[in-house]
């Protein structure tokens, strides 16, 4: 796999997650080396269960991995506390789910400035922030919404903004598109594109070619490690709609 | 019939899935139906004991006592002895009050000058020993009881020794320490001789005329109120027969109001228990709920199989709760070391079974309904997905947490989703702190009461058992508090899973998850152990017929609501911690699932 040494943001090497033991033990990731530059927009694909979902928690910190190092940003981070680890997810990265994961009693402006708030930022300050960032997305009209009255592609709008709510190094974004008709799928699009110009590093998890194709590089997956990786061209500096096909 | 057979099909066969469930909600109601029939079971049990003790003793119907120079003649006592409406008496008999010393102890006694033979009214009924001689006394037994005293045993009058001739029992007077100082017998000669020395009116170095005790027999006993009411005046002291019996009784009828009460905030929070357990069991079984519903169930039967379980689990409750009340009663109901003879098994009518049935089925119901209800009305496809019941939304509580720390801030969000949830926990502190309010209070009150009766120290039999009562009732509420408190975080725990990994993932550390949960907790918890301060005194207004029980003193009252503020917060932390261990990638990819 490609080595970006120093200018990596995300670096990882013999990288292993192991679940059960003897005859029952799944390697859920087995050996991935990877190297992910600042700026880059990665696109992970493969089959149902060959592991992406485990590889983006493991980068992401969200689970630990039973062997290899991982290195965000020139620091390392797979023995870190969970303390530490917690204050690395609040710091350094953003997470885009499937399901979205709003929380369902909190407003769209209220749902973005959470994690400025967990990360001990003023009140006003956070919501200004937020508001900022729904504008971005193109939901400031919707910052008073509860997510049961956003559609499926707002929701994932605000997801997105709240994963950049303290500036993330890395945003990091599981089947972001995974829940979307084609109309929600290409405003999220629209978005990466945005970040992606704006310099913001992204790994997307996806099972949608259309998507893939609109990163700077595609790997794939099957069975845990790392198969096959593709430099890709267009990326997302190409016309997105009809690169990824979703405009007539 | 189908449809019954049905529902209890289904409920029996979800209780065997659940047993620990099941036996959880068994028994915080059996807790409550069991202090509930023993409440009940000492209704009128009192009155035997004392009816057979005024029978063996020749029990008068009115005392009455002359003290100091004005009524203590003799000769104004015969008067009354010649009333109309009476048919007999014995006296006057000489009364003193010398200071016994026994075993250690110091107290003054009342001192009744006796003839050697017996009396045919009020001859007090030896337990112990032999009847009055010179030099010899015979004690109250309530009062040797206290003092440790068996016949045979020396003790000293005003420093004059004595021996213990016997122990008796006396209709004539309730029993110690209402009747205060302890009562003695010994002979006429030697009560004469504890007289007090000249004082005030009387002539200087002569012996001022003793007080004296007059028992009469009316012909009409139940009169014996009405008699004392018409003969009273200033220097003498009447007592009915049945203001003795009243006195006697309340050994055995404060245990029954503290019961009774006790049995009352016992149900309230096994109404809580109960509900806490089947909310969380509701959200478990949601999916079922959704199954039973696509394929055919009505919403009612959906609501009938889930108060079907909870209605038969209560209904065993209050079988177990009448048999372990009917066999606990007997050891609250011994009439006290003043009255003769057991007073029998105590009876539980018809009426108190089928009140303590009521009483489970209502905590039951009431705990039941709503949940049930919530149940029935959800959607089949919204059950089908194991979607968790929208949480509530409190804007103005979601504002206000944004300025707090990280803890606090998660914790008052948990807590804003589940009001329901939160004003239960509340409730069950209140409750418990309370009691423990009440029982402080009581500890005063009985604290004071010995220093006023001047009691050198003396245990008192009735601040004894009530203080015995009161602790009974008040572990069974900590208890069921503490279970409460338990259920209560697991329930949180598991309702905010997702929440909590989502603050996790987004960057809250497991100790600020930690102490959210906790926080979630102790923010109901805080206003429910400071309302139980004035729901005590309250409480205590409400059913004192008396004097009130006394505030206990302010650091105590502090003291309380920060222990138990600290003892909710031990509680939660333990599954608030194992909530939190979780790895949030596993949480919020079951989600997904």
């Amino acid at each position: 796999m490609s080595d970006t040494g120093s200018a990596s943001m995300l670096r990882a090497r013999g990288l292993r997650k192991e679940y059960g033991r003897e005859a029952g033990l799944v390697r859920a990731v087995d050996g991935v080396d990877l190297d992910v530059a600042a700026g880059e927009t990665l696109a992970v694909m493969g089959p149902s269960g060959c592991g992406k979902s485990t590889l983006l928690h493991l980068l992401g910190g969200l689970d630990r991995p039973s062997a290899g190092e991982l290195w965000l940003d020139g620091r390392r981070v797979d023995q870190l506390t969970e303390r530490a680890l917690a204050r690395l997810r609040r710091a350094a990265i953003g997470f885009v789910f499937q399901a979205f994961h709003l929380m369902d009693e909190l407003t769209a402006a209220e749902n973005v400035e959470l994690p400025a708030l967990l990360a001990g930022c003023s009140p006003r300050a956070a919501r200004r922030r937020a508001l900022g960032l729904l504008e971005r997305t193109g939901l400031a009209d919707r910052a008073a919404f509860l997510p049961s009255a956003l559609s499926g592609g707002q929701r994932q709008r605000v997801a997105i903004a709240r994963a950049l709510a303290n500036d993330p190094l890395v945003v990091l974004a599981d089947e972001p598109t995974g829940n979307l008709d084609s109309a929600a799928t290409l405003d999220v699009l629209r978005l990466f594109d945005s970040l992606h110009a704006a310099g913001q590093t992204l790994v997307i998890v996806t099972h949608d070619p259309r998507i893939a194709a609109t990163a700077d590089r595609l790997i794939s997956m099957r069975d845990g490690a790392l198969v096959d990786q593709t430099r890709l061209t267009g990326g997302t500096t190409g016309h997105l709609g009809a690169l990824a096909g979703l405009e007539g | 019939m189908g449809r019954i057979v049905l529902v209890c099909r289904l409920a029996a066969r979800d209780l065997r899935r659940r047993p620990a469930q099941a036996v959880l909600v068994l028994l915080v109601i059996a807790a409550a139906t069991a202090t509930l029939t023993l409440g009940l079971a000492l209704q009128g049990v009192t009155s035997q004991p004392y009816q057979r003790t005024r029978a063996a003793t020749a029990g008068p119907d009115v005392v009455v006592s002359a003290f100091g120079q004005n009524g203590g003649s003799a000769a104004r006592l015969m008067a009354l002895a010649r009333a109309p409406g009476v048919t007999g008496h014995t006296g006057p008999y000489p009364l003193a009050n010398p200071v016994l010393r026994a075993h250690g102890h110091a107290v003054a006694v009342q001192a009744e000058g006796r003839d050697p033979a017996p009396a045919p009214i009020d001859q007090p009924k030896l337990t112990q020993g032999s009847w009055v001689r010179p030099g010899e006394v015979v004690v109250e037994r309530s009062f040797a009881d206290v003092l440790g005293i068996r016949a045979g045993d020396r003790l000293t009058l005003n420093g004059r020794p004595f021996r213990v001739a016997g122990i008796a029992v006396t209709a004539a007077l309730p029993f110690y320490p209402m009747e205060s100082p302890g009562q003695i017998w010994l002979t006429r000669a030697d009560a004469r001789s504890f007289a007090p020395s000249a004082q005030s009116d009387a002539p200087p170095g002569q012996p001022q005329p003793p007080d004296f005790v007059l028992n009469l027999r009316l012909a009409d006993p139940a009169a014996a109120r009405a008699f004392a009411n018409a003969h009273s005046t200033p220097g003498l002291a009447m007592l009915a027969w049945q203001d003795t019996r009243d006195q006697d009784a309340t050994l055995v009828t404060n245990s029954r109001q503290d019961l009774l009460i006790g049995s009352w905030l016992l149900g309230l929070l096994a109404a809580a228990s109960v509900a806490v357990l089947v909310g969380g069991r509701m959200a478990d079984q949601t999916r079922r709920v959704g199954l039973l519903k696509a394929v055919g169930g009505t919403p009612g039967l959906v609501a009938a199989v889930l108060l079907a379980e909870n209605l038969f689990l209560a209904l065993i409750a209050a079988a177990a709760g009448l048999a372990a009340g009917r066999l606990a009663a007997p050891l609250l109901t011994s009439p006290g070391a003043g009255l003769v003879g057991a007073p029998g098994a105590p009876s539980l009518t018809v009426p108190a079974v089928a009140l303590v049935a009521a009483a489970a089925l209502a905590v039951a119901m009431i705990a039941t309904l709503v949940p049930a209800i919530r149940a029935a009305r959800t959607s089949t496809i919204r059950a089908l997905a194991g979607a968790a019941r929208p949480p509530r939304r409190r804007a103005a509580l979601i504002a206000a947490s944004a300025r707090l720390p990280v803890p606090l801030l998660l914790g008052l969000r948990l807590a804003a989703r589940r009001p329901r949830r939160a004003l239960l926990s509340a409730a069950s502190i209140a409750i418990t702190v309370t009691t423990i309010v009440a029982v402080l209070a009581f500890r005063q009150y009985a604290h004071n009461a010995q220093q006023g009766y001047g009691m050198s120290g003396l245990p008192n039999p009735q601040t004894t058992r009530d203080s015995q009562v009161l602790l009974v009732i008040t572990v069974a509420l900590v208890v069921l508090a503490a279970i409460n408190a338990i259920f209560i975080t697991w329930a949180t725990v598991l309702d905010a899973r997702h929440p909590s990994a989502l603050a996790r993932a987004l960057g809250a550390t497991p100790q600020q998850v930690t102490t959210g949960l906790s926080a979630t907790q102790l923010l109901p918890a805080l206003p429910g152990a400071i309302a139980g301060i004035p729901l005590a005194i309250g409480l205590d207004a409400a059913v004192s017929t008396g004097q009130a029980l006394p505030i206990p003193p302010a650091w105590q009252l502090l003291a309380v609501v920060l222990g138990t503020l600290l003892v909710v917060a031990g509680l939660t932390a333990i599954p608030a911690r194992i909530g939190a261990r979780r790895p949030v990638a596993e949480i919020l990819q079951s989600e997904l699932a």
